[in-house]
């Protein structure tokens, strides 16, 4: 079986964001970028998979620009295979990034799509929830326990939800994305490191693979959110009632 | 006539030594809430000097005695100081005295009843003014993290705390020269320059805690010592008060100044002894874009070795920081903290190197570093390695060379060394040490092997005097004999007063002396620290 991972390559997690003055989006430029930390812990769980003996490939994807690639070789230093790059000129949307995965799944043929349930810069959270639908897939969103069976071809993924955890079973080809507590991505080591340097790396262009990614959406502004306001220490009981009828209008 | 008052001195002085109680208490206790102790024990011959006794008549000349011409604090000394710096600034609050008067490993605590906060340099001065007229000891203190037992009382010395004093002063962009109070503490400053465009040339594990006036008096080292030099290099200028109320303004900001002696090489590293630091000016670099970490496993030393003299050569000026750990105190860290892993699980390496590149070039630093592990690899010096691939890997490394010292001291009690040695010889004194040791205590090696500077640990669940005969004056005895210093950063504080002559000569430290006569005459300054006590009478 093929697992194909799709990855992000993201503001790095630790920094600290700025807007850009024209208040067009956030400040890109000279900033740590590295792969989004959902996307690794979907690698991770990928490469699992494999070593227990269940998987015999795992590809990674991601689309973007050219510096986009550094994110595959991440990818293929902690154990992928095999890298696709889409050359896109700027970021897309997640329905575009939906529309491109389908593609490429008719083209790969893999039994499991995993992706990082959301990416840290845009939060958007329907990546996998599309890909799904266009595909006709089952899918297992937050996921925070996988285990498959060869033989029955399901899986059963332990979902984090707001009441608790939710325990499904799908049909495979599926789709899973990940949530944080999965597992624990690895480090790329050197001898990896190594060997990714000779693993093969695919470019398409999205007219290649025919689909339009003009985007529904425009971006109108981006702001920091409002500063917080600092509390106020107020001497009596009375102040308080004053406060709570007059300025908070809750009494 | 002359017999009597030679017999009425001798019983004076009796007196004054029942009277004043020597209150130096080794307290030992465990970080963690699970088991607490306190260990008061009573040494009688713990190497030359240090002694914790309640019976008041032991051989005068292995204790620290107080010094009789120090004056104790009287209710018009408390007056005048709540008159000048106001209620708040004096502290005789026993909860905070106590936290206070022990120092950040628990191994030395004083009797201070009195902590002053001053807000301004004026303030200190005057400070200092009248404890030289009354002739009372004080204590400097900042982020009270020293190692050697140089930032707290021994006895009731009065405890001058610039935490107060954080301001910035300014920042020139250009030129990145930060002007600030010695009370600023090291993280704070650090990310003020971050939101500039800059670093701070040291970086050390305490930086959360430790305030900039404290690593300026001790020369503090660090993990980028290396790439950006010693604070001797860095530091600019710095506004110091002597200890009696002068203030030396040296507060230059600029690069080049040959005019007359450099006196705040003199401050630089003094402890505390020669005048309170209450300002400093620092030259501070800019901070580059590319950084990337690695984390190494060697097989043997002479590697850890090799691999260091290649990377200076094929990293050269992308490199910023060397630093090793055995598998002892890798295992340490493993144990003590939850939350972090190894970075190379697959099998216990005998050695870890961590290896850090900084420059402007991202993908050039990358590949050079990349080129460098991989032919490192080829060459059979390293025999595994990681390469952090974002911030949280990098600083996941960093936790873990970081979190030794704590580590430690979550284990027990430990005996810190701290050592400059030359490189080759730096591990056979661990092995040495280890084979002194045998069962009695684990033995850790870990430090700047950039610099040549080795920590050597021993940890123990418990101080225990048999330990302590093994170690000293061995260690000491074995870096003096290959030309090593017995401090390389911590300083001497008052763990090593009296060690000095294993790394400087007689000579040496007998100029030392005339100049710390010179610039406090009543020796008021940290008393009982840094220069032998035979010196000080």
């Amino acid at each position: 079986m093929k697992i194909m991972v799709a990855v992000k390559r993201v503001v790095d997690y630790a920094v600290k964001i700025r807007i850009k003055p024209d208040k067009s989006g956030v400040e890109t430029q000279n900033v740590n970028m590295s792969m989004n930390p959902f996307c690794e812990i979907a690698l991770e769980e990928a490469l699992k998979i494999k070593e227990s003996g269940l998987a015999k490939e795992v590809v990674a994807v991601t689309m973007g620009p050219s510096n986009c690639v550094d994110t595959l070789r991440t990818g293929l230093a902690m154990g992928a295979d095999r890298g696709i790059h889409v050359e896109a000129a700027r970021d897309l949307v997640p329905l575009s990034v939906a529309k491109v995965l389908k593609k490429l799944v008719e083209v790969e043929n893999p039994g499991l799509l995993i992706l990082g349930k959301q990416a840290i810069d845009d939060d958007c959270n329907q990546t996998g929830q599309m890909i799904a639908a266009l595909l006709g897939w089952p899918q297992g969103t937050f996921a925070s326990k996988v285990v498959l069976d060869k033989e029955k071809q399901v899986a059963t993924v332990d979902r984090e939800v707001d009441g608790g955890l939710e325990t499904l079973c799908l049909d495979l080809p599926a789709v899973i994305t990940t949530d944080l507590r999965l597992n624990q991505p690895r480090y790329a080591t050197l001898p990896n490191i190594m060997k990714a340097k000779s693993k093969p790396i695919k470019r398409y262009t999205p007219e290649e693979l025919n689909v339009e990614i003009k985007s529904g959406l425009e971006v109108v502004q981006v702001t920091e959110p409002p500063k917080r306001k600092a509390g106020v220490i107020l001497s009596s009981v009375d102040e308080l009632i004053d406060k709570l009828k007059n300025e908070a209008h809750v009494i | 006539m002359e017999k009597w008052r030679a017999t009425s001195n001798l019983r004076r002085s009796l007196k004054s030594i029942l009277n004043r109680q020597l209150k130096f208490r080794y307290l030992n206790e465990k970080r963690s809430c699970q088991s607490s102790f306190n260990l008061i024990r009573d040494c009688k011959s713990l190497g030359q000097v240090n002694a914790i006794q309640h019976r008041c008549f032991s051989s005068a000349s292995t204790l620290v005695q107080r010094n009789p011409s120090f004056s104790t604090l009287n209710s018009d000394d408390i007056s005048y100081f709540k008159g000048l710096l106001g209620e708040k600034s004096v502290i005789q609050d026993e909860d905070r005295l106590e936290t206070v008067n022990t120092d950040w490993m628990h191994k030395y605590k004083g009797s201070s009843k009195l902590l002053l906060l001053p807000r301004s340099t004026e303030e200190v001065a005057q400070i200092l003014r009248y404890c030289n007229s009354r002739c009372l000891a004080v204590v400097p203190q900042g982020g009270n993290t020293g190692l050697v037992g140089g930032s707290v009382p021994v006895f009731d010395e009065v405890i001058v705390n610039v935490s107060s004093m954080k301001n910035i002063i300014s920042f020139d962009k250009v030129s990145g020269i930060l002007v600030c109070e010695a009370g600023c503490i090291l993280e704070n400053l650090i990310s003020f320059l971050d939101n500039q465009g800059f670093i701070m040339p040291l970086d050390l594990g305490a930086k959360g805690s430790c305030q900039i006036g404290g690593n300026v008096s001790t020369n503090a080292g660090g993990l980028r010592l290396v790439r950006y030099g010693s604070l001797h290099e860095n530091v600019l200028g710095l506004e110091a008060v002597l200890a009696n109320g002068d203030v030396l303004d040296m507060l230059g900001t600029l690069r080049k100044d040959n005019t007359g002696y450099d006196l705040k090489h003199l401050f630089i590293g003094s402890e505390g002894s020669l005048g309170i630091v209450t300002k400093v000016s620092i030259l501070t670099p800019p901070k580059l874009s590319s950084v990337n970490i690695a984390f190494l496993a060697c097989n043997d030393y002479s590697s850890c070795q090799k691999l260091l003299m290649e990377a200076k050569r094929k990293l050269g000026e992308i490199l910023s920081a060397f630093e090793f750990l055995d598998t002892e105190a890798m295992n340490l860290v493993l144990h003590q903290f939850d939350g972090v892993r190894n970075p190379l699980p697959a099998s216990m390496h005998n050695f870890y190197i961590l290896i850090e590149t900084t420059g402007s070039d991202e993908s050039y630093n990358r590949e050079k570093l990349e080129a460098f592990l991989l032919s490192s690899m080829e060459d059979g010096l390293i025999s595994d390695g990681v390469l952090a691939q974002d911030i949280n890997q990098a600083s996941s490394f960093w936790r873990i060379r970081e979190g030794v010292p704590e580590a430690l001291m979550k284990a027990g009690a430990v005996y810190k060394y701290d050592l400059s040695l030359p490189v080759e010889k730096m591990y056979d004194l661990v092995d040495d040490m280890r084979i002194r040791l045998g069962d009695l205590a684990k033995v850790v090696g870990y430090g700047h092997l950039g610099d040549g500077n080795l920590h050597l640990n021993v940890s123990a669940p418990e101080y225990d005097d048999k330990i302590l005969e093994q170690i000293e004056p061995y260690v000491y005895e074995w870096t003096s004999k290959h030309r090593g210093s017995i401090s390389a950063e911590h300083g001497l504080g008052l763990m090593k007063a009296n060690k000095v002559y294993y790394s400087k000569s007689a000579e040496t430290v007998q100029t030392m002396a005339s100049i710390k006569k010179l610039l406090d005459p009543n020796g008021i300054l940290n008393p009982y620290k840094v220069l032998p006590h035979s010196l000080n009478s």
